[in-house]
C-alpha cells in the first residue's frame, strides 16, 4: 500500500481557527521519474505505428479511438442493425483496402486545429461584413450587382448546407476508421459554416439595402432553370448509399466543376470590377476550406488506388463513380452559364472558367494517376 | 473612416435566417440509410438552442484555451507530486473508455438527423457532431497528459488496444455502440441523448471530476465541466425529438420499450464503473463527503428522474417507475457498486491498471455510508490485502477466499452479481445467464423484429462474443496475460497489479506468478451442462452472496 496520507488524514483547521471540511493537498510523489520501475518510461501510446518516426498530436488522440475487428476488438462488435453487422463494416464503401487504418488526416484535424481555424474564419468573415457596412460598401453596389448578390450568391448557401447537412455528415458514420470519419466531419462543419455565412451575410445585405430582396435566393434556388441542375446535383449527392462515392462525387466532380466555378471563377472574379469587395471575401473562406478538403480526399483516394491488393480496382471504381457524376456536374456548371453575362461588368467568360474548371479536375486526377473519364470533355 | 466593429444582429432574425437554408428536395431525397420504426408524420417543429457557427466556433475555442491553459498549469504547478496513484489508477479504465462514446455520439447523429424531418432539430444534432469530435479528442489528450506526467504509465500506453480487448471493455462498449446501431431513434435519441446523456452525465461528467479535485487531480475536472458545458445543448436536442415522437400515438409504445431498456442499460453500466470509480478510486474519506449513492439520489432520482422524466407523463410518455426504483433498490440496498468493485478487483490479473487494497479508514467510510458493508465485504477486502504481493500464492481469484467467480449478464455484460436475481434462459438456442429479469427481457422481447404483435423490423440485435471469458476458455491465466499484451517492457512484469508498492520489484506480480492457472468460461460450462444439474447450479447460485459466497458458507 503507499504509504501516503489521504486527504481525510490531513488537518483541516484553517489558520484562523475556522475548521471546514475540505480534501486536503497532499504529498504523493506520483510524478513522472520519481521511480524507476518496468515500463516506468513507456510514455507514448504503443499500439499503433505512427506514421513518421513519432507519432503526431493528432495521431495521439485518433487513431483507434474507434475499434476494429480487423485489430484488437476481440469480442467483435456487440450490437448489431436488424439486417446489417453493427459497427463500422467495410461493405458500406465498394471501395477496398488492404489495411484502412494507413489514413492520415493531412490537415491532423483535431479539437484544437478544428477551433482555430474555424474561429479564424467566422472572425475573418465577420471582420470583412463589418469593414464593408462601416465603409458603406453595400449602399454602392450597382442595382444590378446587388440583385446577383441576392438571387445567385445567395442561391449558393443551398448547396453548401446540403452538402454539409446530408452528404458529409452521414457519410462520416460510416467509414472504417477514426482518421477518415473524423476528417469528414470537419469538412461537413465547413460546408455548414459557409452555408451559415452566406445566410448572414445575406440578411447583413438586405438591412443595408432597401432594394436587396433577402428572400430572392429561394425563388432562385426552387425555381430559377439556372439552378435547378444544381439543385438536382446536390440532391442526387444526397441520395448516394456509398460513403465513398459521395465524398468522391462531391468533392472530386461537384466542387471543382461547380462550387470553384462559380465562388472562384464567377463571385470573386467578378465582384471587384462591381466594386464588390466583400462577396469575393466570403467566398474566399469557402475556397480555402475547399483546398483543406481536397487534401484529405486526395490523400485517401491516393491511398487506395496505389493500395499493393486492390489499387487497380479501386482506379476503376473511382473511374466509374467520376463517369457518373462528372455529367451531371458539367450540366450543372453549363446552367450557370446564363450568370457569367448578367452583371454590368464581367471580366471572365463562362467558357474560360469551365475550361480551367476541366483543367482542375484533370490536374487532381492526374496527381493521383487516375484516367480521366472521357465525359469530362463532353 | 471608424473601426469596424462586428455589430450584434437579432438572435431571432438570424435563427429565422438560418432556416431558409433548408429545403425539400424534388429531384432526389437523402438516401435512407438508417431505419426506425418510428414515425414523424406529425410532428410539430420545436426549435432547441438555436446555435450559430459564427459564435459557436470562437465560443468553443475561448472553452478549450482554458482548458489548455490549465493543462500548461498543472505541469508547471507539478500536479502530480499530489494526485493520489488509487485515483490516477482507474483512470486508465475510464479514459480509455470515454472517447469511444463521445466518438460514437458524432457518428450517431445522422442517425437522428435521417430520421426527423425538421431541419429545426438537423442544425442543432450537427453542431453536436462536431461537439463530440471534440470531446473524443480533447479526453484523449487528457489521458496522453497522465501518460507523460503520471509515476506509471503502463496501461495508459496501451489504452484504446487494451479497451478492446480487455475483460471489462464490452461494459463500457455498449455504452457507445448503443448510440450509433439499430433503430435510428432507439439508438440515438432514447438511448444516447434522452438516458445518457440527460441523466448519466450527471453523474459521469458532474460528480465524477468533483472526486478526482479531490484526489488532486484538477485536470480531469477542468476537461469533464467543458465537455459538460456543452451537454445542455445536446439534452436539448433530444427533447425536442422525444416531444415530436410523442405527437405520433404510434410511437409511444416503442418510446416505453426503448425508455426501460435504455434506462436500464445505462443503470447497470455507467453505475458500475462510475459508481466503482468513485467509491474506491478516492482516498477523500471525509465522512461528510457525498457518496455515489447520495450523488445518484440527487442528480438522477431527483433532478432527472422527478423533474425531467415524470413531467413528460403528462404527454403520455410511459415512464418506467418500477426501473428506476429497483435501479435505486440495486445501489443502496442490493450493494450494487460494492458487487462490482469487487468483481473488478477479482479480475485485477486480467485489466490494464493497479487496484489499491482497502484500509480501515476506508472501511470506516464504508460502514458509515452504506451501514452493513463490512460485514458483506470487508473479510473479501482485508484477503484482497492479504494477497496482495506475490508470496507462492496465486492471485485472490485462485484463492479460497469464499468468492463464486460471477456469470456474466449476456444484455448488460456486467456479471449477475446480485445473485438472487440471477435469470437462467435458453434464447437463440443457447443458455444464457442475466442479472436481471429486465436484462433478459431486453434480449428475449425487445430486441426482437416483432414486439407485442407489431412488426418492428427496424429494432437492432445484440451481436459479438458477448462473455470475454469464452474467448479464454481453459487458457492459463499467463497465456491470457501474454496473448492480451498487458505485460511492462521487461517482458514479465505485469501492467496490472493489486496494490500501489512500485518501490520494491520483489512485490510485483510477474508472468510466472500467474502460471498454472487455468480460466474457465462460465457460459460454456452452463451449455456443457444437463439440465438438472443446470438447475441445481442456478438454485445454489442465487442462493449465494453477498459479496460473491458461496450458498450456505459465511
Amino acid at each position: 500500500m503507499a504509504d501516503t496520507l489521504s486527504p481525510a488524514q490531513t488537518p483541516t483547521q484553517t489558520p484562523t481557527g475556522r475548521v471546514r471540511s475540505v480534501p486536503r493537498l497532499v504529498f504523493t510523489d506520483a510524478e513522472a521519474g520519481a521511480l524507476e520501475f518496468p515500463s516506468s518510461n513507456s510514455r507514448s501510446f504503443n499500439y499503433f505505428k505512427p506514421q513518421r518516426l513519432k507519432a503526431t498530436m493528432y495521431e495521439d488522440v485518433t487513431v483507434d479511438v474507434q475499434p476494429d475487428p480487423a485489430r484488437y476488438l476481440t469480442q467483435n462488435w456487440v450490437y448489431g442493425f436488424a439486417k446489417a453487422p453493427g459497427g463500422y463494416p467495410t461493405e458500406w464503401t465498394a471501395a477496398k483496402s488492404s489495411d484502412w487504418h494507413w489514413f492520415r488526416d493531412p490537415n491532423q484535424e483535431w479539437e484544437q486545429t478544428i477551433y482555430k481555424n474555424n474561429a479564424r474564419l467566422v472572425r475573418q468573415v465577420e471582420q470583412n461584413i463589418a469593414n464593408a457596412r462601416n465603409e458603406g460598401a453595400f449602399e454602392r453596389w450597382s442595382p444590378g450587382w446587388s440583385r446577383i448578390v441576392a438571387w445567385h450568391v445567395g442561391a449558393w448557401m443551398h448547396p453548401e448546407h446540403g452538402l454539409g447537412m446530408h452528404v458529409f455528415l452521414p457519410a462520416q458514420r460510416d467509414a472504417p476508421t477514426n482518421m477518415i470519419n473524423n476528417a469528414i466531419s470537419v469538412n461537413s462543419m465547413h460546408k455548414l459554416r459557409i452555408a451559415q455565412d452566406l445566410a448572414l451575410f445575406n440578411l447583413e445585405a438586405s438591412e443595408a439595402r432597401s432594394d436587396f430582396d433577402g428572400k430572392a435566393h429561394l425563388e432562385a434556388w426552387n425555381d430559377d432553370p439556372v439552378w435547378q441542375p444544381v439543385r438536382e446535383n446536390a440532391e442526387k449527392l444526397t441520395a448516394i448509399r456509398d460513403w465513398l462515392e459521395a465524398v468522391v462525387a462531391a468533392n472530386l466532380a461537384f466542387e471543382p466543376l461547380v462550387g470553384e466555378l462559380f465562388r472562384g471563377g464567377y463571385v470573386m472574379a467578378t465582384a471587384a470590377a462591381n466594386g464588390d469587395f466583400v462577396t469575393p471575401s466570403i467566398m474566399g473562406v469557402a475556397e480555402s476550406d475547399l483546398e483543406r478538403d481536397l487534401g484529405y480526399t486526395k490523400d485517401l483516394i491516393g491511398g487506395l488506388t496505389s493500395d499493393q491488393e486492390h489499387g487497380r480496382q479501386n482506379i476503376e471504381l473511382v473511374g466509374e463513380w467520376l463517369s457518373r457524376w462528372i455529367p451531371e456536374s458539367l450540366a450543372a456548371a453549363r446552367s450557370l452559364a446564363p450568370v457569367f453575362s448578367e452583371a454590368e461588368n464581367s471580366p471572365v467568360t463562362f467558357e474560360d472558367t469551365l475550361s480551367r474548371a476541366r483543367e482542375r479536375v484533370r490536374a487532381i486526377l492526374g496527381e493521383l494517376e487516375i484516367p480521366t473519364p472521357k465525359e469530362l470533355d463532353q | 473612416m471608424p473601426a469596424a466593429t462586428a455589430r450584434r444582429q437579432s438572435r431571432t432574425k438570424i435563427h429565422d435566417k438560418i432556416q431558409e437554408l433548408s429545403w425539400n428536395p424534388t429531384f432526389a431525397t437523402p438516401v435512407d440509410k438508417y431505419p426506425t420504426d418510428y414515425t414523424f408524420e406529425k410532428a410539430p417543429k420545436k426549435d432547441p438552442m438555436k446555435q450559430v457557427l459564427r459564435s459557436y466556433f470562437p465560443m468553443e475555442e475561448e472553452k478549450d484555451q482554458r482548458v489548455f491553459g490549465a493543462m500548461d498549469g498543472a505541469v508547471r504547478g507539478n500536479m502530480f507530486r499530489h494526485v493520489q496513484q488509487r485515483w490516477m489508477e482507474w483512470q486508465k479504465l475510464f479514459l480509455s473508455i470515454i472517447p469511444f462514446p463521445e466518438i460514437s455520439a458524432a457518428r450517431a447523429m445522422p442517425l437522428a438527423i435521417n430520421a426527423v424531418p425538421n431541419p429545426e432539430v438537423h442544425n442543432g444534432l450537427a453542431v453536436q457532431m462536431i461537439d463530440e469530435v471534440r470531446h473524443s479528442t480533447i479526453q484523449m489528450n487528457l489521458k496522453r497528459l497522465y501518460m507523460n506526467h503520471y509515476i506509471d504509465p503502463a496501461g495508459f500506453d496501451i489504452t484504446e488496444k487494451a479497451f478492446s480487448n480487455c475483460y471489462a471493455g464490452t461494459i463500457g462498449r455498449q455504452f457507445g455502440e448503443g448510440f450509433i446501431t439499430g433503430d435510428a431513434i432507439t439508438a440515438a435519441d432514447i438511448y444516447l441523448t434522452i438516458v445518457a446523456e440527460t441523466a448519466f452525465t450527471n453523474t459521469l461528467f458532474v460528480a465524477m471530476p468533483s472526486e478526482a479535485a479531490a484526489n488532486g487531480d484538477y485536470l480531469l475536472p477542468t476537461v469533464f465541466h467543458s465537455v459538460q458545458s456543452d451537454e445542455s445543448r445536446h439534452i436539448s436536442n433530444g427533447y425536442s425529438i422525444i416531444l415530436m415522437a410523442l405527437a405520433d400515438e404510434r410511437n409511444r409504445e416503442l418510446l416505453a420499450r426503448d425508455l426501460r431498456y435504455a434506462w436500464w442499460n445505462n443503470h447497470a453500466v455507467v453505475d458500475a464503473a462510475i459508481g466503482t470509480f468513485i467509491e474506491y478510486g478516492t482516498k477523500d474519506r471525509r465522512k461528510d463527503r457525498e457518496s455515489y449513492a447520495e450523488a445518484w439520489r440527487r442528480w438522477i432520482y431527483d433532478d432527472y428522474y422527478r423533474s425531467y422524466l415524470m413531467p413528460l407523463e403528462k404527454y403520455g410518455l410511459e415512464v418506467p417507475h418500477d426501473l428506476v426504483e429497483e435501479a435505486w433498490n440495486r445501489i443502496w440496498n442490493k450493494g450494487y457498486i460494492h458487487e462490482v468493485a469487487q468483481f473488478f478487483a477479482t479480475g485485477w490479473p486480467v485489466n490494464y491498471w493497479r487496484i489499491d487494497p482497502m484500509t480501515d479508514e476506508d472501511f470506516e467510510w464504508f460502514e458509515h455510508k452504506y451501514p452493513g458493508w463490512y460485514d458483506k465485504y470487508g473479510k473479501w477486502w482485508e484477503n484482497y490485502s492479504r494477497l496482495r504481493h506475490p508470496n507462492g500464492h496465486g492471485p485472490i481469484a485462485f484463492e479460497d477466499v469464499n468468492y463464486q467467480y460471477p456469470h456474466r449478464c449476456w444484455t448488460c455484460m456486467v456479471p449477475c452479481l446480485i445473485r438472487e436475481d440471477l435469470v437462467v434462459d435458453k434464447v437463440d438456442d443457447q443458455w444464457r445467464t442475466y442479472c436481471s429479469e429486465t436484462c433478459r427481457w431486453t434480449d428475449k422481447v425487445a430486441f426482437r423484429p416483432e414486439y407485442k404483435g407489431r412488426d418492428t423490423p427496424s429494432m437492432g440485435r445484440l451481436t459479438g462474443k458477448r462473455e470475454w471469458e469464452t474467448l479464454y476458455h481453459n487458457w492459463d491465466l499467463a497465456d491470457i496475460q501474454k496473448d492480451l499484451g498487458y505485460v511492462r517492457d521487461d517482458g514479465k512484469t505485469l501492467i496490472p497489479q493489486p496494490h500501489m508498492d512500485l518501490d520494491d520489484p520483489k512485490k510485483l506480480w510477474t508472468l510466472d506468478d500467474c502460471k498454472g492457472y487455468p480460466f474457465p468460461s462460465p457460459n460454456i460450462m452452463l451449455n456443457e451442462m444437463s439440465d438438472q444439474e443446470r438447475e441445481e447450479f442456478a438454485t445454489q447460485y442465487k442462493a449465494g452472496g453477498p459479496g460473491g459466497r458461496y450458498a450456505g458458507r459465511a
